[in-house]
């Protein structure tokens, strides 16, 4: 066992609507800059819809994620490290910027300058690649917002394997939901694995995959290997970029500002342990629907003394054990099994979990005939096919989904009950596998949702990681001292040093 | 005068263009590394790509390892290897010549999507464009040097070409005047090659030097970094040694407990 701590996110599609906050400031924050201005780091979908950018699930088309082999090892999907590099000249399964949309803005200045004219002055839009101007636009990155669009195109959504979509082709039955959507920080990342680089790493300490932009030389590789098309390259840079999760505010304790700008409060932040011997096992189950239980078999239970004593021993500060057993990602994923993650059959082990949403039941008219206690509809009657979220989140097993609904279903039956009749009845949370207690708590942080527990972050420790004796002095004053990734030599000749002999302390 | 220009050319600019290279080439990585990429650009336009990138690079590195191993080689090592010159003349005429066309025409049709795509042509540096167009008229001269060739199908001309590179690796003085008389599609053509060497340190084709062969080498797929370089010790650092009853750091201090002081800080 070597236990490992990272900062996991939960998203409550339950509570999401759509707003588009976390993604507006997402961009304001990190992608507000040329090269990347079609990025969003964080985007919003409408489902079903083929999303940001177009059909990205389809990995036929684009080899994201790992496969299987006979012989029960995984390797990326785009093939073994001599395959990638043979796509290196020409890559033929990146995408293209159009796939994403072409970044525009509009002529906003002609609107004040415009002279006197017959006609109004309008605003025409320009392309940010080119400078040229656009006649149309055809798509942007939320092109689908609200069902925009015909469903015919809509429909082309991986999701609906095994739904019978042309029933939701018809208004009445039709149905929607968020899906936002950012870098899953993967256990298992495949965009890591295709780097011929090496400049994409995970940060043992907090979990955070990042891209060192001094190491990244652009051979894309990445783009194709994330399965969530998630990686974006700039243009304008030649480099890859990523969410990076906000590493400077979520070091310092703070959420990510898509976190701390959701007004749905649907996301939490909070120490996930696992154990890193057995990431690679878990991602090479044989059976896709077997993966989302075998990632929450990598998962450690926090409040296990053996596991506690093992990530001291694994240099897990102690703060971070005791923020971890206040997680409510834990809480969510592995007590009350109400979150899941996204395609886990990408076997990439995403750290990015959602909890599925709950619809109105089909129709008013077939109401009576659904068999309902205590208020609570049966989960496949509602709107959302259960099949399609099963697709979405547990690589089509139907099961988990069912219990998650009808616990969440059963929080609002008890609470309902609780608050409006003023009765407690115990034989919900029983019926759903829970405790009172357990139902109290889950009805606190997932309705509820105060803001300290929705974020239980614990600062970085680099104190415990870095010798803060030596680094004294080092910053403040930059006299061409420690710049980023140029190697310690100076190659035109640094300043006098006083010798340094051993046992001697010199200013540093 | 002649003379002059000619070790101008052939006996003094190789030494600049080589130093310019590989100095230049450890100053830029040394200092700027965030400039050090391929900078393809393939995601604005995945069109001619395809064939173009694979034809050219390939094509490319052929004649780059043709061109090194069939100058350098030194010409004894190719007697005692009882290789005939002429067959070596041959053997460069029919795979050089094929590399240099899969280039040509990479290399065309490269040049022409960033001349005449308005989203790369826009997107391109002064020195994106300028790398292409000088490639190309080295292709041209590359290919159009066969028609010479074909007159000395012995390889004595070659013989003349890998005296004077072996004599510029061994610091000989008149190894310049070895190739005073040959045509001057060759002169072009080794002044071109020399002056893209000299460039490469300011261009895009620095990304050469980072061929990713090692990606081969690296043991699995996953690149975990740790801020901490030494082992840790087996103890917590805030509450003694491992094995007694956990009793933590204190709670988390959150941020927004501090600052509205509902908890300690």
């Amino acid at each position: 066992m070597k236990v490992r701590a990272q900062i996991a996110m939960v998203l409550n599609l339950d509570k999401c609507i759509g707003c588009h906050t976390c993604s507006i400031t997402c961009k304001n924050v990190w992608t507000n800059r040329e090269g990347v201005e079609y990025v969003w780091f964080n985007n919003v979908e409408t489902k079903p819809g083929i999303g940001y950018p177009k059909d990205w699930e389809n990995q036929e088309r684009w080899k994201g994620g790992w496969v299987r082999r006979k012989n029960g090892s995984i390797v990326p999907r785009q093939g073994a490290k001599w395959r990638i590099l043979s796509k290196i000249f020409a890559n033929p399964h990146l995408p293209e910027i159009d796939d994403f949309y072409e970044p525009y803005t509009f002529e906003y200045e002609w609107l004040q300058a415009a002279p006197e004219l017959q006609a109004q002055p309008t605003a025409r839009p320009r392309s940010l690649v080119t400078g040229e101007l656009l006649n149309k636009i055809e798509w942007s990155g939320n092109w689908e917002d609200m069902l925009g669009g015909e469903f015919e195109k809509r429909s082309c959504d991986y999701n609906f394997e095994g739904v019978e979509k042309e029933i939701y082709g018809q208004f009445e039955k039709t149905f929607m939901m968020y899906l936002p959507r950012l870098c899953e920080h993967c256990l298992n990342p495949s965009c890591l694995a295709s780097c011929p680089s090496g400049a994409i790493y995970k940060r043992a300490e907090d979990g955070i995959v990042l891209i060192d932009q001094e190491k990244c030389r652009g051979w894309r590789m990445c783009v194709s290997g994330c399965p969530y098309k998630k990686i974006y390259y700039n243009w304008s840079s030649g480099k890859s970029e990523k969410c990076i999760f906000c590493y400077p505010r979520i070091e310092t304790g703070q959420p990510t500002v898509c976190s701390e700008t959701c007004v749905g409060r649907i996301r939490y932040l909070g120490v996930v342990l696992y154990d890193a011997d057995r990431i690679e096992e878990a991602a090479s189950v044989e059976d896709p629907k077997d993966l989302y239980p075998a990632q929450l078999g990598v998962f450690l239970d926090p409040n296990d003394i053996a596991v506690q004593e093992q990530a001291r021993r694994d240099g897990v500060p102690d703060q971070w054990l005791e923020a971890a057993t206040r997680s409510p990602v834990y809480k969510m994923a592995m007590e009350w099994k109400v979150a899941f993650p996204l395609h886990p059959e990408y076997r990439t082990l995403p750290m990015v979990w959602y909890v599925p949403p709950l619809s109105p039941i089909q129709s008013a008219a077939e109401a009576g005939k659904i068999s309902a206690k205590d208020g609570m509809p049966d989960v496949r009657s509602l709107r959302i096919p259960l099949r399609y979220l099963a697709n979405l989140l547990t690589a089509g097993d139907e099961a988990p989904i069912a219990a998650a609904l009808e616990r969440m279903l059963a929080m609002r039956a008890y609470m309902r009950a609780k608050s409006v009749e003023g009765r407690i009845d115990e034989s919900i949370p029983e019926r759903v596998g829970l405790t009172r207690a357990r139902i109290e708590e889950m009805y606190r942080i997932m309705a509820l949702a105060a803001y300290e527990d929705r974020y239980v972050i614990p600062t970085a420790r680099r104190e415990f990681e870095e010798d803060a004796y030596v680094l004294r002095g080092s910053s403040g004053f930059g006299f061409r001292e420690g710049t980023t990734g140029s190697t310690k030599v100076n190659l035109f000749g640094g300043s006098k040093r006083t010798p340094r002999k051993p046992m001697m302390d010199v200013p540093t | 005068m002649n003379s002059f220009l000619n070790q101008l050319a052939f006996g003094w600019y190789p030494y600049l263009a080589v130093t310019v290279l590989i100095v230049g080439s450890i100053l830029r990585f040394d200092a700027s590394q965030y400039s050090w990429r391929a900078q393809s650009s393939q995601f604005l336009r995945r069109k001619q790509m395809m064939l173009g990138s694979n034809l050219f690079h390939l094509g490319v590195l052929i004649l780059l390892v043709g061109h090194f191993v069939g100058l350098l080689t030194p010409v004894t090592v190719l007697d005692a290897a009882g290789i005939s010159h002429k067959f070596k003349q041959s053997a460069a005429l029919v795979v050089g010549g094929l590399a240099g066309i899969s280039a040509f025409v990479g290399c065309s049709l490269l040049l022409h999507r960033r001349l005449f795509d308005p989203r790369i042509r826009q997107s391109s540096s002064w020195g994106d464009i300028a790398v292409l167009v000088l490639i190309w008229c080295q292709l041209v001269l590359g290919i159009a040097t066969t028609f010479w060739t074909f007159q000395h199908l012995e390889g004595e001309e070659m013989v003349l070409f890998m005296g004077w590179a072996n004599g510029l690796l061994t610091f000989n003085p008149n190894a310049a005047d070895l190739i005073v008389d040959v045509a001057l599609v060759y002169k072009l053509h080794i002044v071109l090659g020399l002056t893209l060497f000299l460039i490469t340190p300011f261009t895009r084709l620095v990304h050469i030097w980072s061929a990713p062969v090692w990606f081969l080498l690296r043991p699995g797929f996953q690149i975990v970094r740790s801020r901490s370089k030494s082992k840790r010790p087996q103890y917590s650092y805030t509450h003694g040694p491992v094995g007694v009853a956990p009793s933590f750091g204190g709670t988390t201090v959150l941020r927004q407990m501090a600052e509205s002081g509902q908890e300690g800080a």
